[in-house]
């Protein structure tokens, strides 16, 4: 099947309003005659679930966790951007698509990221309404800050915990319509496949983790908002829960699954502390705004700080390497995250890394509180040479921004990140790849739509940050409620979609066979065990540097660690009851596939591009010696992978990116 | 670290329920709690037992997902985190470890130390929402200004994670910070004033009906909450709430 992406003609800015002045409608009466279903209840499948009951759908939602407030996209911390241009520093629309798309490296669709650009300032609207309280200034207008990979200051944020606010708002909208019975509420319900009926998705089958129990649901289109695939590294900041089944099973049904191998790896997190750990840390990235990160110059000073002899804070200014205000003067600490994520590896590798693991650099405050300090005591007419007056008004400024990270980071470290350097190493966060959709956010299954962090469109190669929560909520409350009823104009006759149907029989039955093997198979490992094989795998050979020995061994590992999953996992317990370990059995057994896929992508893009890094493809020599270098004439497309059994037998689509509002070039933040 | 853990085993809601022993041992202080248990659950795994059910999902305190009523508190000995967040330097080698689920009417096992909160949920169907409907075209978010301190307060009560800490450890099981929380966001915010009336008087409604307690004024909500919501919620919800009952 060739892709068409059915981006809408004309020039970029009129796109999304034509589109919308010549889509299908449905009328109000027959809204009410159709039923969606949506899974996921974070900031897109929420922010869907209650928009399309508002219309007048039908909405039967679900989530595995036991409220929908505890989706994932609760966690993300730093912010929101929107093109508001409230702080009067040059953004527009404009300039967001701009960024988006050379923060994206080049590999993201222009006219959906244009489109995501027009609509993001509705967003802070529609949210403030909502009764989001975003951080707000003194004359009681909104406030901003800035992100890495921009020049302007567009971020809307509520301290540290921005994702938990805005989800809260999705949470709230559903909550209304949950109330007036427009959406009927699956929590603790596991998707476990898609139902295709005359080449259409008309249903899933779910298991209720509580009881068991295999159920039946029908709609006249299924949504997936179920988010991305970062665990299967294993360890990633992902929630626990977070997985690829109902991705994967979507693939499997038919659904072309998108550069897989784009994969965020952030670079402030709380390095890895032993073998024990179950899950990474992140700590915002609006801490490079204030925070600066650096290792020491001397290899002396690096093995006196892992002796324990020497203290960061010890460590003379001269003697320290800010290795991002060095290598990139224009962006500095705010370089994007696959860049400084690269960076840290980079000295790190070459053996600067300051804990016993030799994995973490510093991310130090000490300047933000001294500048911050004298500022207020100026304010108040203190004495600004005070030292420790200094410090003290500065670590209160510093405390109101950041507090609850400072606070999470001393809780899992136990050191003060007010008195000495935090330390911080990339870890796996997001992945750019997933579902691939045209412009209606469809899936290459009629019906099957995809939105938020599960599909790819939006962030090409690598994703800028507070974008994701952009996404998730202009998919679902202004994109998808637009695009879902040109589809469902052609519904408003079918009448209900039966449940007792072969396919709704057929695809019942494979989730109870699989679940049967799964619990009689009585092996001798525990799934972690496999689980945490396959993340060693994925981060050694499929991780922040790749190259084409480290990829070719990885798919055999992969494919031969699937074998001995299914061959000696143990799984305690039975099918009708709630068990955990069954539940993680399915997922990880969708990740050994998903993984192999992963690096097949990976093997076969030879650029680096955004946060796919190709050890074979960097600059040999000019003012970007060492940096990645991309391939635009053989790489300028998505890779839009079909399921034929075996992943590593998946076959390649391509969509070609034109790129006509702005000039391919290589990305410099020098 | 060696521990003694006594856990609470239910095999489910039906189940009378009964605490049981465990030894875990090689307990590193650098471990969350909910790591700890991992180790014990593997074990068991290998010696052919059901690992221990309980509930968790971020393990970076902001899902509210996690419980666990450890050595009679709500989220264990420490302040101001979640048990995830709880780590294992707060114990000490050779300490017995009680572990119990939540407890109140409201909020049933479901198997082991996984209850069922969604009590909470029905509360927010209720009235946890402004009735303002998706579009483009609501007003621009800066045309009204909100002071400062009261966007803060409002932010501060908006923190809550449901995880029901309050609730579980309250004498009478009331709900009462949680549900003052949700008043308070709205109540502090000018968007939240067109439905005040109607949104306090249907969430309280809804939460006594879903059997929680009434509260008696001993402040164990406030000290054992992970996020640190205050009891001035609580007053502002009753402020809200008999200027809701005067309206009638």
């Amino acid at each position: 099947m060739a892709l068409d992406s059915k981006i809408p003609q004309g020039p970029i800015a009129d796109k999304w309003t034509n589109y919308k002045n010549h889509i299908n409608l449905v009328n109000p009466a027959n809204k009410r005659l159709i039923d969606v279903i949506v899974v996921g209840t974070g900031l897109a499948g929420g922010s869907a679930a209650a928009t399309l009951a508002e219309l007048g759908y039908n909405v039967k939602a679900f989530c595995f966790q036991d409220s929908p407030r505890r989706a994932h996209s609760i966690a993300a911390q730093g912010g929101i951007n929107a093109a508001k241009n409230y702080q009067g520093d040059g953004d527009s629309t404009y300039r967001l698509f701009y960024d988006t798309v050379k923060g994206g490296d080049y590999r993201s669709r222009e006219a959906n990221v244009y489109r995501l650009a027009e609509v993001s300032a509705n967003i802070i609207d529609q949210c403030v309404a909502q009764g989001v309280p975003f951080a707000r200034e003194y004359g009681g207008l909104l406030d901003n800050r800035s992100f890495g990979g921009v020049l302007v200051s567009r971020t809307f944020y509520a301290a540290g915990q921005t994702g938990q606010q805005l989800l809260l708002g999705a949470y709230s909208a559903m909550n209304r319509q949950i109330g007036r019975g427009k959406i009927k509420m699956y929590n603790r319900h596991e998707m476990l496949d898609v139902v295709i009926v005359d080449g259409k998705a008309r249903g899933i089958i779910t298991r209720n983790l509580i009881t068991g129990e295999i159920e039946r649901h029908s709609a006249h289109a299924v949504v997936l908002g179920t988010g991305g695939y970062g665990n299967v590294f294993f360890l990633s900041t992902n929630a626990m829960g977070s997985n690829v089944t109902a991705a994967w099973k979507a693939h499997k049904r038919g659904a072309y699954f998108a550069n897989p191998c784009y994969t965020q790896i952030h670079p402030t997190c709380i390095p890895v502390s032993g073998d024990h750990q179950s899950k990474l840390t992140l700590m915002s990235e609006s801490l490079r705004n204030d925070g600066r990160i650096w290792v020491p110059k001397h290899m002396k000073d690096v093995e006196a700080i892992r002796a324990g002899q020497l203290k960061p804070t010890q460590i003379a200014e001269e003697d320290r390497d800010y290795y991002l205000e060095r290598r990139y003067p224009a962006f500095g600490n705010l370089v994007p995250r696959d860049v400084a994520s690269r960076a840290a590896k980079e000295r790190c590798d070459a053996g600067y890394g300051v804990n016993a693991t030799g994995e973490a650099v510093y991310l130090d405050f000490a300047s933000a509180i001294q500048r911050y300090g004298k500022e207020q005591a100026h304010i108040k007419g203190l004495d600004e040479n005070d030292a420790a007056l200094v410090k003290k008004l500065g670590q209160e400024v510093v405390r109101v921004k950041y507090g609850n990270l400072f606070q999470m980071y001393e809780k899992i470290v136990d050191q003060n990140p007010y008195e000495t350097p935090m330390m911080i190493y990339p870890a796996v966060h997001y992945t750019m790849g997933g579902i691939w959709v045209d412009y209606n956010l469809m899936t290459t299954v009629p019906g099957l739509y995809a939105i938020g962090e599960a599909n790819f469109s939006d962030h090409g190669a690598n994703r800028l940050g507070a974008s994701a929560l952009m996404q998730g909520l202009a998919d679902g409350y202004f994109v998808l409620p637009y695009t879902i009823g040109d589809y469902l104009a052609d519904d408003i006759r079918t009448g209900p979609i039966s449940t007792d149907t072969k396919e709704f029989e057929e695809a019942e039955k494979n989730v109870k066979d699989r679940i049967a093997s799964l619990i009689n198979n009585n092996g001798s490992h525990s799934v972690d065990y496999f689980h945490k094989k396959l993340g060693k795998i994925m981060w050694n050979k499929v991780g922040m540097s790749r190259n084409e020995k480290g990829l070719k061994e990885a798919i055999e590992e992969i494919s031969t660690l699937r074998k001995e999953f299914w061959a000696d996992v143990k799984v305690p317990g039975t099918a009708d009851e709630y068990n955990e370990e069954l539940a993680k059995a399915g997922r990880v057994a969708d990740f050994l596939e998903l993984g192999e896929l992963f690096a097949k992508d990976a093997l076969h893009r030879t650029e680096s591009c955004g946060g796919h890094f190709r050890e074979e493809s960097v600059e040999e020599d000019g003012p970007q010696k060492g940096e990645a270098k991309r391939d635009d004439e053989n790489f300028t497309y998505v890779a839009a992978w079909e399921y034929k059994g075996e992943p590593k037998d998946a076959v390649l689509h391509k969509e070609d990116l034109e790129f006509k509002d702005i000039e391919l070039k290589q990305r410099s933040y020098k | 670290m060696n521990l003694t853990l006594k856990i609470w085993r239910q095999k489910n809601a039906s189940d009378k329920g009964k605490m049981v022993d465990y030894s875990v041992s090689d307990i590193s202080p650098d471990m969350s709690f909910l790591e700890m248990l991992d180790v014990l659950n593997e074990q068991l795994i290998e010696q052919g037992e059901q690992p221990v059910a309980f509930d968790h999902d971020c393990r970076e305190g902001i899902c509210g997902m996690c419980s666990l009523y450890i050595n009679g508190e709500a989220h264990g000995p420490d302040r101001g985190v979640t048990t995830c967040q709880l780590h294992m330097r707060m114990f000490k080698d050779g300490d017995t470890i009680t572990i119990e689920p939540f407890r109140a009417t409201a909020f049933p096992v479901i198997k082991d130390l996984v209850v069922d909160r969604s009590a909470f949920d029905r509360v927010q169907h209720a009235g946890g929402f402004i009735s303002v409907n998706t579009s483009g075209n609501t007003i621009d978010a800066n045309a009204i200004p909100v002071n400062k301190h009261d966007a803060d307060d409002a932010f501060a009560a908006a923190t809550c994670i449901g995880c029901g800490a309050c609730v579980a450890s309250c004498k009478n099981s009331s709900a009462m910070l949680f549900v003052g929380a949700k008043v308070s966001q709205f109540a502090l915010l000018p968007q939240g004033q067109v439905e005040a009336t109607d949104r306090v008087l249907n969430m309280v409604k809804q939460m006594d009906e879903e059997g929680f307690g009434n509260c008696t004024n001993t402040g164990a909500c406030e000290v054992e909450c992970p996020k640190g919501i205050s009891l001035e919620n609580i007053a502002r919800m009753n402020r809200e709430y008999l200027k809701a009952a005067f309206k009638g």
